[in-house]
C-alpha cells in the first residue's frame, strides 16, 4: 500500500547508512586476529610501545590520587623514610649500638631507607593493582602489563622527593658527592626493574589467589629485616655472601657505597645480584603474560 | 562497495562454573596438589564428576561489512557480551577465530576508568587515554566533550562530587568522541533519563552515518530496530538468527513469550489459571466466520477465544489486549467497558469479539487476555497468549494506509476546508451553518 508522509521528527534517515568517507581503505587497515593462545609468547612490545601514552596516565593517575585531600601531600613521601630512620637510629644506633661501617648511623641508615622505602612502596602497590583495577580489566582492552609498571612508576616522585633529605644530611655530615654516584641513576634503574618483576609475580598471583594480598605486607616487611638497610653486610662477616642471594642486599650496599663513598662497590655482590633481579624480571613477565589471558574470566 | 571488516569463525568461550570459581587459596591449592594423586586412585573405580563448565558461544560465526550497524539481541545470558568481550580482546575465546581490520573500540560502561577522586577535566583524559585516544585527540575535543556532557562550570570539581546523571552525561561524552573504525557499544544507553537517551541515540546515529562499523547489543527492541540494518539473534551462546534488524527483533519476539502462532501455552507458568473456566484457544475469524490465520485491516472478523468450563451458565467479564512488537499496548476490547458481562452458556465454546472495521495498522500484535468472574476475580489471566497477524487492508477505501511507525490504530475521521465566516462561532447568525456535520461521510461499505 502507497504510504503517507512521515511528519514527524526522526532521529535516523532511513536511507541506507554507509556512505564512502574519506577514510583509507579497508585492506589498507591493519588485521588483528583474535584466536585462542597457546604456550608461552613473546612480549608485544610494538604495542607497549603503542600504548605508552596509557602508561603515563595511569602513572599520573596513582601520583595525582596519592594525595588528593590530604594536607601535607607530597611531605608524606619525606616523612615516612625520615621518622623511621629517626627511630631506628634511636634504638638500633643508640640503644643496640649496631655497628655501621664507620660512617654515622643516621645517614648510614637513610642510605639504605631511601631505596627500600620506594622498593616496598612500589612493590605493595604493583601487588594490588591489578586486583585494585578490576573494572578497568574486565571492560576496555589494553596490554595489562601497564598497571603494574604504573603502579611501580608512580612511586618513582615519592622516591625523588625523599632523594632531598638525603642530600640534606649529606650536607650536615660533610659527605661529598663522589665518582660513584653516577652509579646512582643506574641502580634506580635496577630497583625499578625488580618492584616491576616482583610486582608482577605477586599481582598476576594476586588475582587467582587472594592470600597474596594479605601475604605482601608481611613478606616485604620480613624481607626488609633480611636486606642490610638496618645493618651492614659486614655483620654477618664470613657468611656475608650468603647476602648476594638477596637481590636487594647486593643492591643496597651498592646504594651506600655509591653515595657515601665510605666503602668500595662491591661489584662481585652487585653482579649476581642483577643477575637474580634479570631472571626475576623475566619469570614475572612469562607468568603474568601467562595468566593475563584469564583476568578478566578470574577477577 | 563493502569490504569485510570483521569475520568470525566458529567462535566458541567456555567457562567454568560451580565451586571451582571460588577465589582460589594458596593453601588449598597445595593442599590439592599433595592429595592429588591419592584422589585419582580412589576414583579410578568411579565415574567421573559432571563437567562443571558452560558453553557462553558455540560455533558462532558472521560477518559485518564496512559501514554497517549490525544489532544484536537475544535474553539475559544469551552470550551477547561475552561475544563483545572476546571481540575486544577483554577475554580470549576458548575456540575458534576473529579477524577485525581497523581500530577497536568498546563501550562495554559508561565512565570505565572514572576515579571519583579526580576532577572532571582530569577525568576525560584519563578516561579518553584509557579507552584508546591519544592526547592530542583529547585535547582537540577536549570543548566539544564539555559541550556535550554540558557540564562547563563545573568541569573542575571532582567527579565523586556529581549527580549520577551528569557522571553519565560525562562519560558518554567522551566514549561518544571516539573515532575508531569499529565500535562496539554493550547496552550503554541504558542509563540515563529519557533525554540523555534521546541523545546517546541521536550520537549513536551520527557515527553510524560516518561510515564506521557499530555492533550495537541493546534490550531496547526499538533503538535496535531504528539504528541497525542488521541483526544476530544469540540464544544460549548459539547464533539462532541473522536477517534485517525488523526479521529478527520479530523472531525474537514471537519466541521469547507465546509458542506458535495462535495456540496458546497453556501449561506456561506466566499463567493464572483457574481449574473452573479456563480459555483454550485463540483465532482469527473472517467475515464469514471461517477461522483464518490472519485478520485484514479494515475488514470485517473477529477474534475468537475458546473456553472450557465445568459450572455453567456462568456470569464472566472478558478482555483482551494487543500489543505490538516494540511493546506498545495498542488496543483493548472488554466486555466490562461495553457495560455488559457475558454468559458461558455450554461447558465449551468461543467468545467472539467482532469488529466491524478492523482499526489496527498491519503487523504481528502479541495478545493478552483476561477473563473473570462477575465479581472481578480473576478466573484466567495470560499474557503473551498468541500472535495475532494482521494483514494489509483497506480501511479507508482510498487504497492507502499511514506509513510505518505512524500509529497503530486507525481512526474515522475526514477533511475539510470551512470558509472564515464561519468561525468565530459567536458571529455565525444561522444555526446550521454553526453545527456543521460530525458524522464521517459514508465509505464504501464492505457489507455484503
Amino acid at each position: 500500500m502507497p504510504t503517507d508522509v512521515d511528519v514527524s521528527e526522526s532521529i535516523i534517515e532511513s536511507q541506507p547508512l554507509g556512505q564512502e568517507p574519506a577514510a583509507p581503505s579497508v585492506s589498507l587497515l591493519p588485521e588483528m586476529v583474535i584466536r585462542p593462545r597457546r604456550g608461552w609468547f613473546a612480549i608485544d612490545l610494538n604495542e607497549l610501545w603503542q600504548y605508552r601514552e596509557l602508561l603515563y596516565f595511569l602513572t599520573w593517575r596513582d601520583i595525582k590520587v596519592r594525595y588528593k585531600q590530604t594536607v601535607l601531600g607530597a611531605l608524606w613521601a619525606i616523612i615516612q623514610p625520615a621518622l623511621n630512620m629517626v627511630v631506628f637510629t634511636l634504638f638500633f644506633g643508640r640503644l643496640a649500638k649496631m655497628p655501621s661501617d664507620g660512617v654515622p648511623y643516621p645517614i648510614f641508615v637513610y642510605a639504605g631507607l631511601l631505596p627500600w622505602t620506594y622498593f616496598s612502596h612500589a612493590v605493595t602497590q604493583a601487588g594490588n593493582s591489578v586486583i585494585g583495577d578490576k573494572n578497568l580489566i574486565t571492560k576496555v582492552y589494553f596490554p595489562r602489563l601497564l598497571i603494574p609498571m604504573g603502579a611501580a612508576t608512580a612511586g618513582l616522585m615519592d622516591f625523588v622527593i625523599a632523594m632531598t633529605v638525603l642530600g640534606g644530611l649529606m650536607v650536615y655530615y660533610g659527605f661529598v658527592p663522589s665518582v660513584g654516584l653516577m652509579l646512582f641513576p643506574v641502580l634506580a634503574l635496577v630497583t625499578y626493574i625488580l618492584a616491576i618483576g616482583v610486582g608482577l609475580w605477586f599481582a598476576a598471583l594476586n588475582v587467582k589467589y587472594r592470600d597474596v594480598t594479605y601475604a605482601i605486607p608481611f613478606v616485604v616487611q620480613l624481607w626488609m629485616f633480611c636486606t642490610p638497610v638496618i645493618y651492614p653486610t659486614t655483620l654477618l662477616k664470613k657468611y656475608a655472601w650468603v647476602m648476594a642471594l638477596n637481590p636487594m642486599g647486593g643492591l643496597i650496599e651498592a646504594y651506600r657505597a655509591c653515595t657515601l663513598g665510605h666503602m668500595p662497590i662491591a661489584w662481585a655482590s652487585l653482579s649476581i645480584s642483577c643477575v637474580i633481579i634479570l631472571a626475576v624480571f623475566m619469570g614475572g613477565l612469562i607468568y603474568f603474560r601467562r595468566m593475563e589471558t584469564h583476568f578478566a574470566d578470574v577477577i | 562497495m563493502s569490504e569485510t571488516v570483521i569475520t568470525v569463525e566458529n567462535l566458541s568461550k567456555q567457562y567454568r562454573i560451580g565451586v571451582r570459581e571460588r577465589y582460589g587459596c594458596l593453601r588449598e591449592s597445595i593442599v590439592k596438589g599433595i592429595t592429588a594423586p591419592f584422589q585419582r586412585l580412589r576414583r579410578l573405580g568411579q565415574k567421573p564428576p559432571p563437567e562443571e563448565t558452560i558453553w557462553a558461544l558455540k560455533d558462532v560465526s558472521f560477518e559485518v561489512q564496512k559501514g554497517e550497524v549490525l544489532g544484536i539481541i537475544g535474553r539475559n545470558g544469551a552470550g551477547k557480551t561475552t561475544l563483545l568481550k572476546v571481540l575486544s580482546r577483554i577475554t580470549e575465546p576458548t575456540e575458534g577465530e576473529v579477524r577485525i581490520r581497523g581500530r577497536v573500540a568498546s563501550l562495554l560502561e559508561v565512565g570505565t576508568g572514572f576515579h571519583p577522586e579526580l576532577t572532571g577535566r582530569e577525568n576525560i583524559f584519563l578516561n579518553g587515554a584509557v579507552l584508546g585516544m591519544t592526547r592530542k585527540e583529547i585535547q582537540r575535543k577536549f570543548d566539544e566533550i564539555v559541550a556535550f556532557a554540558e557540564v562547563e562550570k563545573f568541569i573542575d570539581t571532582p567527579v565523586k562530587r556529581y549527580s549520577s546523571g551528569m557522571y553519565v552525561r560525562l562519560a558518554f561524552a567522551v566514549a561518544a568522541h571516539l573515532e575508531p573504525e569499529v565500535l562496539l557499544v554493550d547496552e550503554v544507553l541504558a542509563v540515563g533519563d529519557a533525554e540523555f537517551q534521546k541523545k546517546c541515540l541521536g550520537k549513536m546515529g551520527d557515527v553510524a552515518r560516518e561510515g564506521r562499523t557499530v555492533l550495537f547489543v541493546s534490550h531496547n527492541m526499538a533503538a535496535t530496530v531504528k539504528l541497525c540494518a542488521r541483526g544476530l539473534l544469540l540464544s544460549s551462546g548459539r547464533l539462532v538468527k541473522e536477517g534485517s534488524s525488523r526479521e529478527t527483533v520479530d523472531f525474537y519476539l514471537g519466541t521469547s513469550g507465546g509458542r506458535t502462532a495462535l495456540n496458546v501455552a497453556l501449561d506456561s507458568p506466566e499463567r493464572s489459571r483457574g481449574r473452573l473456566v479456563y480459555i483454550t484457544g485463540v483465532c482469527g475469524l473472517d467475515g464469514s466466520h471461517n477461522e483464518t490465520t490472519g485478520i485484514t485491516t479494515g475488514s470485517r472478523c473477529a477474534v475468537a477465544f475458546g473456553f472450557a468450563t465445568e459450572a455453567f451458565p456462568l456470569q464472566v467479564r472478558f478482555a483482551f489486549g494487543l500489543i505490538d512488537s516494540m511493546g506498545e499496548y495498542c488496543l483493548h476490547c472488554g466486555s466490562f467497558t461495553l457495560g455488559h458481562n457475558l454468559c458461558l452458556h455450554s461447558s465449551r465454546g468461543w467468545i467472539v469479539c467482532r469488529f466491524a472495521r478492523l482499526p489496527l495498522m498491519p503487523g504481528t500484535y502479541s495478545v493478552n487476555f483476561m477473563l473473570q468472574d462477575a465479581g472481578g476475580g480473576v478466573l484466567d489471566y495470560l499474557k503473551n497468549a498468541a500472535r495475532l497477524t494482521v494483514r494489509d487492508g483497506d480501511y479507508y477505501g482510498s487504497g492507502r494506509l499511514p506509513g510505518a511507525g505512524m500509529g497503530n490504530v486507525l481512526a474515522d475521521y475526514d477533511y475539510s476546508v470551512i470558509p472564515d465566516s464561519l468561525l468565530p462561532r459567536e458571529r455565525c447568525a444561522k444555526k446550521e451553518e454553526r453545527e456543521w456535520e460530525w458524522l464521517p461521510r459514508q465509505h464504501i461499505s464492505n457489507e455484503k
